[in-house]
C-alpha cells in the first residue's frame, strides 16, 4: 500500500517536473510571460472564464505571428475563485514569482479593487476588461470597459426617451458590492439631476449568489403599478442573473410594461436561460455579437474555430462573444502594440506606449486609448434580447466618446485630475 | 399540444393573409416596414382605426421578427417561406438579399395592442379571450370604435366583464365628464395593477401644482375606485407573499428531509449532506444530456427518469460514506464533523474534476416554464408550484416508509434503544446503511428539484448546509413533523421579513429568532417524549 503510493507520487513528480522542465524547451529562451487572472470556479465563473479563453485565443493569434519583439508569449493561467482576497494573492504571485510582464484580468469592481494595491506596491501592469463604475485612475491600470458615461448614463437617458418609452419610476437592483452601490449612487444624483424624486426611485440589494427572486419581482410589479412608467436598472453579477431572469420570465413581467435594462448581463449570461419571454429586455454595452461589420465576422469567426479546437465546453456546440471579451481581446494587442512602441517590456515604458494607441476593433470603430486617462473611447450602443438569446442594437451613439472615470455627478469629483498621480507629481 | 396550437394558429393567420391581404393599403406598409419608429407607430395605429383584420398577421409577423424587406418588397418571412405583405402572394424563390425590420420595445407594445384589438373579432373564443386580456394593459383612443364593436357582438359574459374595463380605461380620458365619472365608476371592480396605475396618474399633479384631472368631483371618483382597487390587489400581493414563502419552505423542506434522518434519527452531523444535494443535481444533469443524446423526443419528460436517477446515485454514495468513514465514528460527534467535512471538500474537487468548474446547464422542461395566473397581480411559477407538489409527495413517501415499512420499523426501533433492538435481533449495523442511504437519496431528490430553480454548480451544496441544520435544529431532532413545520414556517417568515427589509436582513434576522428561540427550547419545536437512549 505503502509503496504503491510512494511509487504514484514519483509518477505525478516525475510528470510536474517534465511539464515544468518541458516548457523552456518549447518556448526557448525567448518568451515573455503574462498572467491571466480570471475566476474560473464560484459565482463569477459564469462570466469570466470565457475572458480567460479569449485571453489565449489572442495569445496564441500573436505568437502565430511571431509573437512581441521576436518573444513568444508565454501566457500564466491562475484560478482566483471568485475569492477577492485570493485575487490579491494570486496577483503578488504572478508579479513576483513568475515576473509576468502583464495581467489580464478581474471582472467585479470588489476584485479589481483589491488587487489595486499589489499592482501600485509592486509597479505591475494590469488590463481590466469590464465595464465599471469610474471613481479611479490607476497609472498601473489600463481599463479597456465602459466607464459609468459610456455606458450606465446612456442607457438611463435612452430608457427616458420616447424611443425607450419614457420611464419616469425608477428601480435600481444591484448585488451587493462597490459597483453597483456606486453605479446606483451616480443614477440617483443623476436622475435628481432630470427632477426624478427620491419617491420615484427604487434600491435593492441582494448578496452574491442569491438565487431565490419572487420577492423582489413582486415588490417591482408592486412599485410599477404606482401611476407612472418603470424601469428597471440592473446591476446584478454573475450566477444570480440566471434564477434572476427564469423568474422574471417565469412571472410573465414583461419589457412592454416594465423594461429591465442590465449593464453585467450579455450573450453568455442568457446561455441556457429561456429567451422567449424576455424579448425586449435590454443590456447596454460597447459591442454586440449581432454588430454587423466585417471585424466582427472575422472575430466570431476566429472564436468559433478557437472554441472548436480547443474543445471548451459549451462553446464549442454555440459560440457566443460578449462585450468584456471584446476589451479583452482589445487589450491584448494594444498592449502588444505599445511594447513594440515601446521597444521594451519595461512597465513604465509601456504605459507611456500606451496612450493613445489605436485598434480595430470587432465594434467596427477604430477606437482609441485616451492619452491621458488610461481609459478606451468608445461607442454606447442599446440593444434588446431577442428570442434567440442574441441583442438587437436599437440605439448607439454616433462614435466613440470619451471615458470620464470621476463622474460628474458625484460631489467633489470637479476637482479631480483626469489623469493618473505619477511618481514626480506627488513628489 | 403548445405546438400544434401553435402551428394551427400560424395556419390561421397564414390563411387570412392569403385571402384579405389584397386590401391592404400598400402605402401604410410600405411605412411600416420603411419608416422610423413615429412612423411606424402611425401606420400600426392607422391600421387599428381602419379595423382591418387582414392586418393582424402583418403586425405579427413584425412583433416576431418575421418581417422583412428585400429592395422594394415586404415580405413575411416564415421558416424559407415567403409571402408579399401587401398582395398576399407567395414568393419563390426567395429573395437573396433580406434585411430585418427592426421593432423595439416602444413599436413592439404598439404591435401587441394593435394585434389584440384586430383580433376582438374573431370568431375563435381562446383568441378573443387572450386579445381582451392583452388590452387590459393598454389600449389607446383609437381602438374605442373596435372595442365598442367588440361589446356589441361579444356573448361571453367573461369577455365582456373585461371588454367593458377595457373601453373603461380608454374613456377615463375621454372630454366628457360624466363619461369618465362612469368609466372611473366601472373601473373600481378592477382586480389588475395597471387600473392602479392608470387611477393613480389621474390623481397627480403637474409640475406647475395644478391636478392632471381638473374636475374636483371626478378626482373624488377616482380616489374611491383607487382605495377599491387597491383592496382588491392587497389580496393578491398576500397570496404571492404566502406562496413564495411556501415555495422557499418546501425547498428547505427537501433540503433538510434526508438530514432528518441522518442527523435526527441518527444523529450523525453530516456536513457533506449539501454535497450530496449537490451530486443530484449533477445526476439530473447527467440524466438530461443523455436523454437529449438518444431520445431528443422525449426530452420533456427527462425528469421522471432524473428522479430516481438522483436517488440512486446520491444514495449509493452515502452508503459507501457510511460503510467507509461514518460507520466507524458512531458516538464520536466531533470526529463525525470533521470528516464528513473533508468528504465534502473532496466530493466538490472531484465535482469539478469531472464537471468542469463551471456551472453547468439544466434546462426546465417546457412544462415547467410560465406560470398560472391567480390574479392580474399574482402568477405562480409552474416551476414552484411543481416542487411544492413534489415535496409534499416525499414527506408522505418518507412518513409512510417510517411508519408502515419493515425498515421503518428497524430504524424506529434502532433509533430509540439501539442496544435493545440490537438484542431482539434487529441488524443494527445494516439498518444504519439503509437509513443513511434513505436520507442521502432524499439529499439527492432535493438536488433534482433545486436544478430546476437555481444554478448547479460544484458550490450548490454549501448553500443549503447551513438551511437545512437550522431547520432540522428548530424543528427539534428526531422529529419528522417538526421537521415539516419548521421548514414551512423559516420559508414563510423569511419571506415576509424580506418583503418588509430587503433579502439580506430578512436572513440575519431569520438566523437571529433561531439563535434566541434554541436558547429559549434547546429541544426545537418538537420534542422526542420518553426515554430515548441518549436522553
Amino acid at each position: 500500500m505503502e509503496r504503491r503510493v510512494f511509487l504514484k507520487k514519483l509518477a505525478v513528480t516525475a510528470a510536474v517536473a517534465a511539464a515544468i522542465g518541458g516548457s523552456p524547451s518549447v518556448y526557448a529562451k525567448d518568451t515573455v510571460k503574462v498572467g491571466v487572472l480570471h475566476s474560473l470556479s464560484g459565482t463569477m465563473a459564469i462570466s469570466e472564464t470565457v475572458l480567460k479563453d479569449v485571453a489565449l485565443m489572442a495569445i496564441e493569434e500573436i505568437n502565430a505571428k511571431g509573437g512581441v519583439m521576436g518573444k513568444m508569449i508565454e501566457p500564466v493561467v491562475v484560478d482566483p475563485a471568485s475569492n477577492w482576497p485570493l485575487f490579491a494573492e494570486k496577483a503578488r504571485q504572478l508579479i513576483t514569482q513568475d515576473k509576468v510582464a502583464v495581467v489580464f484580468g478581474c471582472w467585479t469592481s470588489v476584485s479589481r479593487k483589491s488587487v489595486l494595491p499589489v499592482f501600485e506596491e509592486l509597479n505591475g501592469l494590469l488590463f481590466y476588461p469590464v465595464q465599471y463604475e469610474g471613481e479611479e485612475i490607476s497609472k498601473n491600470v489600463f481599463y479597456t470597459g465602459a466607464a459609468p458615461n459610456q455606458q450606465a448614463i446612456p442607457a438611463v437617458e435612452y430608457l427616458m426617451s420616447k424611443d425607450g418609452g419614457g420611464a419616469k419610476r425608477w428601480v435600481l437592483l444591484g448585488t451587493d458590492y462597490v459597483y453597483p452601490r456606486t453605479t446606483n449612487k451616480i443614477l440617483r444624483a443623476f436622475l435628481h439631476s432630470k427632477g426624478v424624486t427620491d419617491a420615484d426611485i427604487m434600491e435593492e440589494y441582494t448578496p452574491f449568489g442569491h438565487s431565490d427572486y419572487q420577492t423582489i419581482i413582486a415588490n417591482i410589479k408592486k412599485f410599477a403599478s404606482e401611476g407612472k412608467k418603470t424601469a428597471v436598472v440592473s446591476t446584478i453579477n454573475g450566477d444570480s442573473n440566471v434564477p434572476f431572469y427564469k423568474e422574471l420570465g417565469n412571472q410573465g413581467l414583461k419589457a412592454t410594461d416594465v423594461p429591465v435594462v442590465a449593464f453585467s448581463v450579455g450573450e453568455e449570461e442568457l446561455r441556457g436561460v429561456d429567451t422567449k419571454p424576455l424579448v425586449g429586455h435590454l443590456a447596454a454595452w460597447n459591442y454586440f455579437m449581432s454588430v454587423k461589420n466585417p471585424t466582427n465576422t472575422e472575430f466570431v469567426k476566429k472564436w468559433s474555430a478557437y472554441a472548436k479546437k480547443k474543445n471548451i465546453a459549451g462553446q464549442k456546440d454555440k459560440p457566443l462573444t460578449n462585450d468584456p471579451m471584446e476589451a479583452t481581446y482589445i487589450g491584448v494587442y494594444m498592449w502588444k502594440q505599445a511594447v513594440e512602441k515601446a521597444k521594451s517590456f519595461d512597465v513604465d515604458k509601456v504605459t507611456v506606449a500606451m496612450g493613445g494607441q489605436t485598434f480595430k476593433a470587432p465594434n467596427g470603430y477604430t477606437i482609441q486609448m485616451d492619452a491621458k486617462n488610461h481609459h478606451l473611447h468608445k461607442p454606447v450602443m442599446i440593444g434588446e434580447v431577442k428570442a434567440d438569446g442574441q441583442f438587437q442594437v436599437v440605439w448607439k451613439t454616433k462614435g466613440p466618446i470619451k471615458a470620464q472615470p470621476w463622474s460628474p455627478y458625484i460631489p467633489g469629483n470637479e476637482a479631480k485630475k483626469d489623469e493618473p498621480a505619477r511618481m514626480a507629481a506627488t513628489k | 399540444m403548445k405546438n400544434a396550437l401553435r402551428a394551427l394558429v400560424l395556419a390561421l393567420g397564414l390563411g387570412c393573409a392569403s385571402i384579405a391581404a389584397a386590401a391592404l393599403d400598400a402605402a401604410l406598409v410600405a411605412k411600416l416596414a420603411f419608416g422610423d419608429n413615429d412612423e411606424k407607430i402611425a401606420a400600426i395605429r392607422a391600421f387599428v382605426t381602419q379595423g382591418e383584420p387582414a392586418a393582424a398577421p402583418l403586425l405579427d409577423a413584425l412583433a416576431n421578427g418575421q418581417l422583412q424587406t428585400a429592395g422594394e418588397r415586404v415580405l413575411i418571412v416564415r421558416e424559407e417561406a415567403a409571402i408579399d405583405a401587401v398582395s398576399g402572394e407567395t414568393v419563390t424563390p426567395l429573395p437573396e438579399a433580406r434585411e430585418d425590420v427592426i421593432a423595439n420595445n416602444r413599436v413592439r407594445g404598439e404591435l401587441a395592442n394593435a394585434v389584440a384589438a384586430l383580433r376582438l373579432l374573431a370568431p375563435d373564443r381562446a383568441l378573443r379571450f387572450q386579445a381582451v386580456k392583452e388590452l387590459e394593459t393598454g389600449a389607446s383612443a383609437a381602438m374605442l370604435p373596435l372595442v365598442r364593436r367588440a361589446l356589441e357582438k361579444e356573448t361571453d359574459a367573461e369577455i365582456r366583464a373585461t371588454l367593458a374595463l377595457v373601453a373603461a380605461t380608454i374613456e377615463v380620458k375621454s372630454g366628457d365628464k360624466t363619461a369618465r365619472l362612469a368609466a372611473i365608476r366601472a373601473l373600481a371592480s378592477s382586480d389588475s395593477p395597471n387600473t392602479r396605475s392608470l387611477l393613480g396618474s389621474i390623481l397627480l399633479k403637474q409640475r406647475d401644482g395644478r391636478f392632471v384631472e381638473p374636475d374636483a368631483d371626478v378626482r373624488r371618483a377616482a380616489e374611491d375606485s383607487l382605495i377599491a382597487v387597491q383592496r382588491h390587489l392587497a389580496w393578491g400581493e398576500r397570496a404571492g407573499l404566502l406562496f413564495a414563502g411556501v415555495s422557499l419552505g418546501s425547498i428547505l423542506l427537501l433540503a433538510a428531509l434526508g438530514l432528518a434522518i441522518t442527523y435526527g434519527l441518527m444523529g450523525v452531523i453530516n456536513m457533506a449532506h449539501g454535497e450530496l444535494i449537490m451530486i443530484g443535481a449533477y445526476a439530473t444533469y447527467v440524466v438530461q444530456n443523455l436523454v437529449r443524446a438518444y431520445l431528443p423526443g422525449a426530452f420533456d419528460a427527462y425528469l421522471l427518469a432524473a428522479i430516481p436517477a438522483a436517488f440512486i446515485v446520491s444514495g449509493l454514495v452515502g452508503m459507501a460514506l457510511e460503510r467507509s468513514v461514518i460507520r466507524h465514528l458512531y458516538g464520536r460527534p466531533l470526529e463525525t464533523l470533521l470528516a464528513t467535512w473533508g468528504i465534502s471538500l473532496m466530493l466538490i474537487q472531484t465535482v469539478r474534476t469531472i464537471f468542469g468548474a463551471q456551472n453547468v446547464q439544466v434546462e426546465n422542461p417546457a412544462w415547467m416554464s410560465g406560470g398560472i395566473e391567480l390574479m392580474a397581480n399574482v402568477v405562480l411559477p409552474w416551476n414552484r408550484i411543481m416542487i411544492i407538489g413534489f415535496a409534499a409527495l416525499v414527506v408522505i413517501g418518507v412518513a409512510l416508509l417510517l411508519a408502515r415499512t419493515r425498515l421503518g420499523l428497524f430504524v424506529r426501533g434502532v433509533t430509540q434503544n439501539r442496544a435493545m433492538a440490537s438484542c431482539v435481533g434487529v441488524p443494527t449495523a445494516r439498518v444504519d446503511t439503509w437509513a443513511f442511504g434513505l436520507g442521502s437519496g432524499l439529499a439527492g431528490l432535493a438536488g433534482c428539484a433545486l436544478s430546476q430553480i437555481g444554478n448547479v454548480g460544484p458550490d450548490l451544496g454549501q448553500a443549503y448546509i447551513v438551511d437545512s441544520f437550522m431547520v432540522v435544529v428548530f424543528g427539534g431532532v428526531g422529529q419528522l413533523a417538526g421537521t415539516l413545520v419548521a421548514a414551512l414556517g423559516l420559508g414563510v417568515i423569511n419571506k415576509l421579513l424580506e418583503a418588509w427589509s430587503g433579502a439580506v436582513i430578512a436572513k440575519i434576522a431569520v438566523l437571529v429568532f433561531i439563535v434566541l428561540f434554541i436558547q429559549k427550547r434547546p429541544q426545537g419545536l418538537f420534542a422526542l417524549k420518553g426515554r430515548a437512549v441518549e436522553a
